[in-house]
């Protein structure tokens, strides 16, 4: 059994008034190449344990390895996209560690000459701010096995008796991207760090290189925190030259939701350590998604004890610049400054807009208005009933849709079903209700719960003449020009159609018939 | 160049998880010393003017394209490993770390 001392924390808000933070953020994505980054192993997730691994993989001697030009690639549009700069010639290294997730005793990675460095991400706050994460580098590795540890009560490591490894990840292409020191943040850290690694997932989706999965793994996030005292606000020079305190670096930090509370969590943690007159130990710590706090890992190795050295089986990467300018040539429309175009297209307000972004639904938005569907009525469904249940859930949007199946088409097929009046709102709703529980698409729902719009003017009319009758001094109201007067009568004649009836048309014809 | 001591000698011990006796520990104290002398006799020559390097060949950029190709079958992976399960290579038990 594992047990786990809660630690003291220090309430965010007094550590703010206390201590400035500053992030460092590095995160790894698993290139979604055929191949593997030094052998032509498959990379598929969820194949059966050890089926896609050969001699390279396992470090048998004599095999030899060799680059895959589409890591090469995807690593220097990675960099371009980051507004890096591209190394005219660097080298792999090896990391050596002992430990059998990876089976040749080393990593094979980057080390003092990584293939890019010197770059920046604007990433756009929920306000609408924009805050500069300046990008050190991101360099080309390779990923490690998969360890499941046995007769530990959790699966986790203590307590176990022994670890089963599958080696099938390991030598999958993986590009590191690590982030300067975030500074000047103050207390929306824990917010510019959810942001930055939204922005980059949009980014890295945007260019194709990577299935950017967090629940997955293949894009995961470690997150370094350390405080220093405050001294003024986060942005002042005299703020800005206090030297960094001592970090730690929290791993595998796997849901956007997690970087935000794993940040904020690490901040209160330290903050009540300085504040007691403690120190901070450098370490790594576990996140636990389930109850939010970290614990403590291994006290983390110096850069000395991995022994990097030159690795001798591969020759240097040296791109040309003709090479670099033709993969200029191919990078995507940034997703910032997409999202501006889409705006204009979809003639949203910013708010509009900025609710679109942070539900997550510009994808969704825009794959139902090529299905045909207005924006406005694209947005007015995603941010609607699905939206609500996603939040309660606590999952995104696109995975919410994707796991009940309700698809972009189904939604323009439903507001198509409206702007033809087969449906009012109120039944769009429900038929809406209706495809999230799984009875099916929008026309089938429709039909199966027999949900239509009485089309019969004759019924309307009916009703119509009906509710006037009964409401003479309404009538009257409506004939000397409060035209406003007509919604209670609409009610009525809504209530007499047993709601199937066109609100709209209820209207014209009343109106139609006191003026 | 720095002489090897005996804490260096028990760092690199852990590092490679390597357990070393006391007598073990003095013996690769004097064992490896020997060596790192050795080889720091390469430090004598003269290199002024001549670039770094790493390889041999003058080569950059030998890359393969991002085929597939078959892999060895897990029967045939498994094949070396002293022990395994579940289709996977079993270890020891790992302390403390994660």
């Amino acid at each position: 059994m594992t047990t786990v001392a809660t630690d003291a924390v220090m309430d965010y808000d007094e550590a703010m008034t206390k201590f400035d933070p500053v992030m460092g953020l590095e995160v790894h994505v698993e290139l979604h190449t055929a191949t593997k980054m030094f052998c032509g192993c498959p990379t598929e997730f969820g194949a059966e344990p050890n089926s896609q691994v050969c001699p390279v993989c396992l470090g048998l001697p004599g095999a030899l390895p060799v680059v895959n030009e589409k890591a090469v690639e995807s690593a220097i549009r990675i960099g371009l996209a980051l507004n890096c700069e591209i190394a005219e010639w660097c080298r792999f290294a090896r990391k050596n560690y002992f430990y059998p997730d990876m089976p040749k005793n080393f990593q094979t990675s980057q080390y003092d000459e990584p293939i890019a460095f010197e770059g920046h991400l604007d990433v756009e706050l929920e306000d609408g701010s924009v805050y500069r994460v300046e990008i050190e580098r991101a360099h080309m590795e390779e990923d490690t096995g998969k360890s499941l540890h046995i007769g530990g009560a959790t699966g986790r490591i203590h307590g176990a008796d022994h670890s089963l490894v599958d080696y099938n990840r390991a030598g999958i292409p993986l590009i590191e991207i690590v982030t300067k020191p975030m500074v000047g943040a103050g207390e929306r850290a824990p917010e510019v760090a959810k942001a930055y690694v939204s922005a980059l997932r949009d980014l890295l989706r945007a260019l194709d290189v990577s299935d950017v999965k967090m629940e997955q793994g293949s894009m995961r996030c470690d997150a370094n925190v350390s405080l220093r005292p405050r001294v003024g606000e986060p942005l002042d020079e005299a703020q800005l030259a206090v030297p960094l305190g001592t970090r730690t670096e929290t791993k595998n930090v796997n849901s956007l939701r997690s970087v935000e509370r794993a940040v904020r969590y690490e901040i209160s943690r330290h903050a009540a350590i300085l504040d007691g007159g403690g120190s901070i130990l450098q370490e790594t710590r576990h996140w636990h998604e389930d109850t939010g706090i970290t614990t403590s890992g291994r006290v983390k190795s110096d850069a000395e004890d991995y022994r990097y050295f030159p690795e001798p089986d591969l020759v240097p990467v040296a791109p040309t610049r003709e090479t670099v300018e033709t993969l200029r040539g191919t990078l995507p429309e940034p997703p910032g400054l997409r999202r501006k175009r889409l705006q204009s297209d979809w003639g949203y307000s910013d708010l509009e807009m900025r609710d679109v972004v942070n539900a997550g639904a510009v994808e969704l938005i825009e794959e139902t208005v090529a299905a045909g569907a207005s924006a406005g009525a694209a947005k007015k469904w995603w941010l609607g009933e699905p939206s609500r249940r996603a939040n309660a859930e606590g999952q995104d949007i696109v995975t919410y849709a994707a796991g009940l199946g309700l698809t972009p088409a189904h939604v323009a097929e439903l507001d198509g079903m409206v702007a033809a009046g087969r449906l009012n709102d109120s039944m769009a709703r429900q038929v809406l209700d209706g495809v999230l529980a799984g009875e099916g698409t929008p026309t089938a729902v429709a039909d199966a719960r027999g949900l239509e719009l009485v089309q019969d003017d004759g019924a309307l009319e009916a009703a119509v003449d009906k509710v006037i009758e009964a409401n003479p001094d309404v009538a009257a109201k409506i004939r000397d020009g409060k035209v406003a007067a007509a919604g209670a009568l609409i009610g009525q004649v809504m209530k007499e159609m047993k709601g199937q009836a066109d609100a709209g048309k209820a209207r014209e014809l009343i109106l139609a018939k006191l003026q | 160049m720095s002489s090897l001591s005996r804490d260096d000698v028990a760092h690199l011990a852990g590092l490679a998880r390597i357990e070393l006796s006391d007598a073990e520990l003095d013996r690769m104290v004097g064992e490896l010393g020997v060596i790192l002398e050795s080889v720091a006799k390469v430090q004598q020559a003269p290199t002024d003017g001549v670039a770094p390097m790493s390889h041999p060949m003058p080569l950059t950029n030998v890359t393969r394209p991002d085929v597939v190709r078959p892999s060895l079958g897990a029967e045939a992976v498994l094949a070396g490993a002293p022990e395994a399960e579940q289709q996977r290579f079993s270890v020891p038990r790992i302390l403390d770390e994660d």
